[in-house]
Order: C-alpha cells, then sequence, then structure tokens
C-alpha cells in the first residue's frame, strides 16, 4: 500500500475548489473507515466530489500515484462495497445530490450519484409515475450506492431490481475519462450493454456520476393479505400456487417461527407464535383486478392449509400488517446485538428445501438464526444475531454463514440476491461462477483498470482469503 | 468477551458496551440535523457512534471526539429512526462527561470557577436567578456586551450573536416576578387532580409569564397547583455540558423536594425541563438506594400538554390564525409527548393549522447550543426557515423556551417580525381563554 504524501493532498486540494471537501482529520477518516457490514479499515483522506470532472481529476492523481480509490454513498453496505480496505482515497458521494429530473414525457429520471433512492420515487409520484426499486434502506441509500450494488428490495418479485431501470450512466473510468453509455432510449442495442455491466459491478470498472432511470406508472391502488401457515413447507407451496395461477403480487415476504416470536415478545401485536411461517402479500394495480386477484389469493392459502388469513380493509391496516415485518430488525437485536444479514437466494421452488438445509446449519453449529425476506423471488434472509465480542461464537458464525452460501449455490441459488459480494462473500465466488467464469470477470476488470486502482478488494478474492466477521 | 484493548488502552468511562448495539445501517442519517448541514459522517449518529467506540478502544484520542461531540446538538431524533433502539443519549452523555473531565483538568483556574459558577451556583439558585433577572432588566436598560464581556460568563460568544440574541430577548417585565406570584392556586370548580408545579430557572427568569398562564390554565382546568420552593433546577444543562455529578446532585434534591408532598402529577411547561425530569431514573441508574424514588418521580412527571389534554379548557374567544407548530425535539424524542400538544393546538376554536415540513428536526436551539455554536446553529435554523417559509404561518407555537428564542430569531433573522409571531403553546390557550 502507498501512503498518500502531502504532494497529493495538496494535488487534491487543487482540483477541488472547496478545502472542506476534503477530509485529512482523523475523526472524519475513521468516520469513513466503515459501513453496515464488518470491519474498521482506515482511509488516508476523504474527497467529496461534486462534478464528473472532480472525479476524472481524482483518478488521474490516483493512477499517477498507484493510489486506491473507495467510491462511497452512505455506507449502508451490508457487503463491504464501499470499505477502504487497502487504504487509500475515500470519494464520499452522498454530498452530491443536486440533480433531480423528471422527465415526464419519456418516463425518465436524471440523477446525481448522492440522489437519496428514496427521493426519486417522491418526485417521481408526483406525477403518477414511480421508480419501483425499494430496498429497504432507500430512505437513506443513494441511488450511486443503489446501482453499484445493484439493489433490490421487496418489489423485486414483480417489479425486478436496480438494473431493470438503468438505462443510461455517466461513468468517470479507473483511468480518469468520462464515458456516457447507453441513452434515454428504452430500446438501446448498440454494442456491448456496458450500462448493464457497470450495474452492479460495485464500483470496481467506473465511478457512476449520473444515471439515466426508467419510471413506470404508479399503479391506482394496493392491498395487503396476511396468512399463517403451521408447516413453512405449506406456505412455500402457497407461492407456488399463487404465482402459477398467473398472479405476480407486488411484494411476497415471509417470516419464520423464530422471527414471529421475537416480534411478539418485543411488541405483541397479537400474531400466533406456535406457526411455522407467516407470509406477507400485497397486490397492486386496477382496483377491480386486485379486488378479484385477492379472493383467488386467500383461497389458494387457505386450500393449501393456512391457518388464518387477514386481509386488510384500508391503508391504515395494511400498514399494521406490515408493521410486523418492519419490526423484525429491532426484534431480533434485543437477544444479542450483532446481526450478520445475509442474501442468499433460491430459485422459489427450492425455498421449503432452503428451509430444510439452515434449520440444520442451526442446529450444528448452534447459532441464533432466523430467516425472514422476500419469499416470492427465493431472496431469503438468514439472519445471524450474535455478539462480536464473543470470538468463540463468531467462528462459529463464520462457518454457518459459509454453509448457507455452499447450501445456496448447491440448490441452484446464488450468493447475492441483493447486497453484492464486496469483501464478505468474495470468498465463495469461485464456488458458484467456477474457475473459468471467474476469470473471464477479473479479465474485465484487468482491462478496465490496468493499475488496479479502483475498489480493490471487492469481488474477487485474495489469495487464500476466507470470511472473517471478527476484528482480529 | 474480549474487551482487553477498551479496558487497557482506552476510556474506560464512556459507553463503551452500548456502542455494539449499533449495527451502522445509516438509518440515523437522515433524522440527523447536524449531518444535514455539516455535510460529513463525522457529524452524523452514526459517525459520532463510531467514534466513542474508536476512543473507548484506545483508537482515537479524546481531543479527537471533542469536536463531533460538542457540535451535537443532543435532539435525540436519531433515536427515534434507530431500528435497534441504540441508546444515543447514554453514549453521549458518557462522551460529554469524558471530556469535560479531561478539560477540567486542564482548565485554567478563573474559567472553571466560571463554569462551575454558572452551573452549580447561578442555575439552581432562585436568589442568584432573581439577580440575573435583574441583570437581564438592566442590560435590556444599559446593553448587553459590556455586561457579558465583564463577566466572561460566555466567553466564546461572538459580538454578532450577542447582538442578535439581544434583539430577541423578552423583555423582562418586572411586574410578572415569580416573587410576586401567588404561591398556590385552588382549583376552579371540582378538584380534578392536585398538581405540582415545576417552574424551571431559564423559564422563570426569561419567560415568567409564561409559568404564570400555565398555572392559571391549570387552575381553570380544574387543579389545585402549587409552587414548591423546596425545587431547585432540573439539571439539564449540567448533564448535557458533562457535569454528571452536578446533574445527580440537583436531581436528588428536587426528588426529595416534591416526594414530601402528595401531587398527583409534577407539571411542567417546558420541553428540555421535563425531558431532563423524566430520565431522572436513567440518570441515577446505578445509585440502588434512589432507583426506586427516581422512577416514583419520573412517573409523576408531565408536559402541561398531557394534564390539559385530559381536562377541559374553558375557551372563550376564537383564534382565527393560521398556525404551525415546532416541536421541541425534548418533548418529541424524549418524553414522547408527539400528539398531545398537537392536539390541544388544534382544540383552540378557530386555529387553522398548518403542518410545517420536517417538522421534528431541531430548530438549532438546542439547551445553550446555540449561544456556544453560534454559527453551526444558525445554518441549522437556516433549514427550519426554509420550511416554515412553506406553510405560510401567523403564528410558530413552541414547547420550550429554547426553541421559542430560537425560532423569534430565525423570524427576525427573515426580516418577518411584522408578519409571523412565536409563542408559546399556553400563551395561545391562555389567550383564547382569556386569561392575563
Amino acid at each position: 500500500m502507498k501512503v498518500i504524501t502531502t504532494t497529493v493532498i495538496n494535488e487534491l486540494h487543487s482540483i477541488i475548489s472547496e478545502p472542506e471537501r476534503v477530509l485529512t482529520d482523523e475523526a472524519d477518516r475513521y468516520s469513513y473507515a466503515f459501513d453496515a457490514s464488518f470491519g474498521v479499515y482506515l482511509p488516508d483522506v476523504v474527497v467529496q466530489p461534486k462534478s464528473a470532472q472532480e472525479v476524472a481529476q481524482v483518478m488521474k492523481i490516483a493512477n499517477q500515484h498507484l493510489i486506491p480509490v473507495y467510491p462511497r454513498g452512505q455506507g449502508t453496505s451490508l457487503s463491504g462495497g464501499p470499505l477502504p480496505v487497502k487504504g487509500g482515497i475515500v470519494l464520499d458521494v452522498a454530498q452530491w445530490n443536486q440533480t433531480l429530473d423528471i422527465d415526464t414525457d419519456n418516463m425518465l429520471a436524471v440523477v446525481s450519484p448522492g440522489v437519496l433512492t428514496a427521493h426519486i420515487n417522491q418526485a417521481a409520484q408526483e406525477y403518477g409515475l414511480m421508480y419501483p426499486p425499494d430496498p429497504s434502506s432507500s430512505h437513506v441509500s443513494t441511488i450511486a450506492g443503489n446501482l453499484a450494488e445493484n439493489a433490490g428490495g421487496p418489489k423485486g418479485l414483480k417489479y425486478g431490481v436496480t438494473k431493470d431501470y438503468v438505462i443510461g450512466l455517466e461513468v468517470v473510468t479507473p483511468e480518469g475519462e468520462i464515458i456516457r453509455t447507453g441513452g434515454k432510449t428504452v430500446k438501446n442495442v448498440t454494442g456491448y450493454d456496458l450500462t448493464k455491466l457497470i450495474v452492479g459491478s460495485e464500483g470496481t470498472l467506473g465511478v457512476i456520476t449520473e444515471a439515466t432511470l426508467r419510471l413506470m406508472p404508479q399503479p391506482p391502488a394496493s392491498q395487503t393479505l396476511m396468512a399463517m401457515f403451521e408447516d413453512i413447507v405449506d406456505s412455500g407451496t402457497a407461492i407456488s400456487k399463487i404465482l402459477s395461477a398467473g398472479i405476480i403480487p407486488a411484494k411476497m415476504e415471509l417470516m419464520d417461527q423464530a422471527s414471529i416470536v421475537a416480534v411478539e415478545e418485543y411488541e405483541p401485536l397479537g400474531l400466533p407464535t406456535d406457526v411455522e411461517a407467516l407470509l406477507l402479500i400485497e397486490l397492486d394495480g386496477h382496483p377491480q383486478a386486485i379486488a378479484e386477484e385477492m379472493t383467488q389469493v386467500q383461497t389458494l392459502c387457505q386450500e393449501v392449509g393456512a391457518r388464518q388469513t387477514k386481509i386488510a380493509n384500508d391503508t391504515e391496516e395494511a400498514q399494521e400488517l406490515w408493521r410486523a415485518r418492519k419490526l423484525v430488525s429491532p426484534a431480533i437485536v434485543r437477544v444479542k446485538p450483532t446481526k450478520i444479514s445475509e442474501d442468499a437466494t433460491v430459485p422459489r421452488s427450492k425455498i421449503p428445501d432452503m428451509f430444510r438445509r439452515l434449520k440444520e446449519i442451526k442446529e450444528k453449529y448452534q447459532v441464533d438464526l432466523v430467516v425472514f425476506g422476500h419469499a416470492g423471488d427465493g431472496n431469503l434472509h438468514p439472519n445471524i444475531i450474535a455478539d462480536k465480542r464473543d470470538n468463540e461464537e463468531m467462528q462459529r458464525v463464520e462457518q454457518a454463514v459459509g454453509e448457507i452460501f455452499e447450501a445456496a449455490v448447491a440448490l441452484g441459488g446464488t450468493l447475492s440476491g441483493e447486497h453484492g459480494i464486496g469483501t464478505m462473500k468474495a470468498p465463495f465466488m469461485e464456488l458458484e461462477l467456477g474457475k473459468v467464469g471467474l476469470d473471464m470477470m477479473k479479465r474485465i476488470k484487468q482491462s478496465w483498470d490496468p493499475n488496479n486502482i479502483l475498489n480493490p478488494g471487492k469481488i474477487f478474492p485474495e489469495p487464500g482469503q476466507k470470511l472473517v466477521l471478527r476484528d482480529e | 468477551m474480549n474487551n482487553k484493548t477498551h479496558t487497557e488502552t482506552g476510556h474506560t468511562s464512556l459507553a463503551y458496551e452500548e456502542t455494539f448495539d449499533c449495527v451502522q445501517c445509516g438509518y440515523c442519517l437522515p433524522a440527523c440535523p447536524t449531518y444535514q448541514t455539516m455535510r460529513k459522517e463525522t457529524h452524523s449518529p452514526r459517525g459520532r457512534i463510531n467514534l466513542v467506540k474508536m476512543a473507548a478502544e484506545g483508537k482515537v484520542s479524546l481531543s479527537q471526539l471533542q469536536e463531533p461531540i460538542d457540535l451535537c446538538l443532543g435532539c435525540r431524533a436519531c433515536e427515534t429512526a434507530c431500528p435497534t433502539n441504540v441508546q444515543y443519549g447514554t453514549i453521549l452523555n458518557s462522551a460529554k462527561e469524558a471530556i469535560q473531565k479531561e478539560k477540567n483538568k486542564s482548565m485554567g483556574g478563573m474559567t472553571k470557577w466560571l463554569s462551575h459558577a454558572m452551573f452549580k451556583q447561578v442555575l439552581p439558585n432562585a436568589t442568584a436567578m432573581g439577580v440575573l433577572r435583574t441583570g437581564l432588566y438592566a442590560y435590556q436598560r444599559l446593553g448587553i456586551q459590556s455586561l457579558a464581556r465583564q463577566t466572561g460568563l460566555l466567553p466564546k460568544m461572538l459580538p454578532e450573536s450577542l447582538a442578535t440574541f439581544e434583539r430577541i430577548t423578552p423583555q423582562v417585565d418586572t411586574g410578572s416576578s415569580p416573587a410576586k406570584r401567588p404561591k398556590k392556586l385552588h382549583p376552579k370548580g371540582k378538584r380534578a387532580y392536585k398538581v405540582g408545579f415545576f417552574t424551571g430557572c431559564i423559564m422563570d427568569t426569561v419567560f415568567t409569564q409564561i409559568n404564570t398562564l400555565s398555572m392559571k390554565l391549570l387552575q381553570q382546568a380544574g387543579c389545585e397547583v402549587e409552587v414548591i420552593h423546596e425545587q431547585t433546577c432540573c439539571g439539564a444543562l449540567q448533564h448535557h455540558s458533562g457535569e454528571g455529578e452536578q446533574a445527580k446532585a440537583l436531581a436528588k434534591r428536587n426528588i426529595e423536594a416534591f416526594e414530601s408532598y402528595d401531587f398527583d402529577y409534577i407539571v411542567n411547561s417546558i420541553g428540555g425541563c421535563g425531558a431532563a425530569l423524566v430520565e431522572y431514573d436513567e440518570l441515577l441508574k446505578d445509585e440502588s438506594e434512589w432507583c426506586e424514588r427516581a422512577k416514583a418521580f419520573v412517573d409523576k412527571n408531565v408536559d402541561i400538554s398531557v394534564i390539559l389534554g385530559q381536562l377541559r379548557l374553558p375557551f372563550k374567544k376564537r383564534i382565527n390564525k393560521t398556525v404551525t407548530y415546532q416541536p421541541s425535539c425534548h418533548m418529541s424524542n424524549v418524553q414522547k409527548r408527539v400528539q398531545e400538544p398537537l392536539q390541544l393546538l388544534q382544540s383552540i376554536p378557530g386555529i387553522q393549522y398548518q403542518e410545517m415540513p420536517e417538522k421534528e428536526m431541531c430548530c438549532g436551539s438546542a439547551g445553550i447550543y446555540n449561544l456556544i455554536h453560534y454559527e453551526a446553529a444558525m445554518d441549522i435554523l437556516d433549514e427550519k426557515m426554509k420550511n416554515v417559509q412553506q406553510c405560510t404561518p401567523n403564528i410558530i407555537v413552541t414547547t420550550n423556551p429554547g426553541c421559542h428564542l430560537q425560532m423569534t430569531l430565525g423570524v427576525e433573522r427573515d426580516d418577518k417580525s411584522k408578519d409571523i409571531q412565536v409563542v408559546h403553546l399556553v400563551e395561545l390557550l391562555a389567550e383564547a381563554c382569556d386569561l392575563h
């Protein structure tokens, strides 16, 4: 690792017009040393750029001195995406949120990287439109971070993930050139699809400085149903039956018994604690269509053995039903403070198998494992609750997490449905992609970034790298 | 458990264990006024918690921690946004105390004496506050700058901030001195509750009339109201300045004082003091002989809006004005009284209520923050005033003297004093009940 000299700091100052946007104080550097995953890595300097030109010049300086650069949004990443693992420069784009233009004629939004994802949807709603990707962190996470990690959310089942809404990007290459990919047209098949390549590349191929996003018409109505199942396998059957009946819910969320019990102990909502699973299903669309579909959904759930179903009569009742899901996070961390939130995803037909495997892993390693998540698209969130001060426990957790990934891949699934690979899952990449598959990805990285300047230490494992959740 | 690093090299008085409850999700960032205005993670709740942890582990020094901690408003909006219930207030206070202890070691004799005198002798002392009140009256006649400079009580105050605050300090009316107020009021009609009234120190000095009106409103609503002379300062300013021991001593004096009376409730009209009073059990949690007594005291303490909301006020006048409400952070985030003041406000005949966008954001007053960190506070106030402009009210209603002064300052800085009035909720209720 290169140590940043005062010469470099001076060069950075000369290209960033306001001195307060170059942070070198120890307190400031420690404030950008973490994200929502694990580990603390101290950067040498934090730069807060506000234009593509500034980013381009930072990249040129970095290449000249061989200094690593890590783009960062608001650091909500659960996979370690923005962690400055090799020191160097953190590029904080969170304050670069000046552009948020809604183009109603083309149903597009043009945004600068630091715009919060929820703000895009809010702005679109004023015109009867919506930006569908809705990661749970959308009120905090920046669009650039969502683009880099290809974020998802509960609506993924019907509406897809971030990549399905990006049609154009302005990107600064690792060597400091400004390029544009895609454009403003929904159809665009000119050459390689660099837009899709950049989205989800976790800041390793370029720094996103502007994005053109597709918007959708806002559905006129929505309705929510909650169903309780004594057998978790029945809930899986209900999911397949609903989808094969031609109904695509906007959201289909699952909570397992452990999460229901935790919520009830935290704040009694009157949920039965003896059921193995709870499904929350939201339909959206034309009011008449969803009324009919909702009756169908209810019947299907009952037919496969749901003990109880409840349909919300209005928005307030719907919010009340969703409250259970919202309380999962605070409820489960009451037992122990450390939360390892995984997003291993399986084909939805394999959900019952995945549940069985998770149960075995929980018993084998004696870990506090709860499962909830986006059941409709197979994107489960096995969460392990632990205490990171307990070294012995964390070792067991590391082994359990490793086995969760192995199970997902073995069932034809993937390491990550929406959080990205970052530092956390890099050691498992070969498991999913194979040697050659991973090598093809590495070759792309090498040709884009010959000096390995941009976000090193992510996606690709270092030789012998293992999953580590402990500080030392 | 492996805490070796922490106990061997770090600052053991910091609330280190509590920092582990933070999962660093960042959900607190949008709720934090200083993150919004200061634009870096260092001034966010998540950033501050991380720095406290780093300091406890000896990775950063207390001096690195000082600015981020000093610049926190302590509004605790982050606690309401936190999905894992991190006790930010506890972490913040532990940092303030650790920093203050370090400062006390190196502080010069005169500065130390003055700071101690202010917190230990002046605020909790009715006579001293009376003197201050007279001083305020005198300064309003004679000009504050020379006085403040001579006393050196507020060494960091800039001439600009002095001049600004001078413009907005309410005129002290010698006719409404607390000394001349009856100590006991008998209820109108059948007695609903017997309440002890908590006067506060700054409130009773600068906004004496609001306390008087509060008591009259309680009386009208059917309460027997008594002001007991044994009560003292709530300790909030001391606690927030890292003087935990002084705060505890004051808390004990208040608990003892009110314990010897048989009040149904202890009522105050001061969002900030109320917040300190309802957390006495938290403050004294390590002192076994005080825990239960503190809990009993806490259970009796409520904001005036809670009591008035349960009873009926005899409204006599319509107030045909557009009104917006700036809730005090300590009222909302610590006392958790969000609906009560709002419902009471909306019960006033004639009122047109308009909700202010982002009303839960701090106005930047935060105790004496706006005096000590004038520029930072003004940046936060500017954000607040942008939201005020969006709802064009005739009146801004507050529930805390700090917010009251700060909003008055905001209106003044926008040159809107002719169009927008700033009042305490109690004043508006009193006007509608035709009380003076």
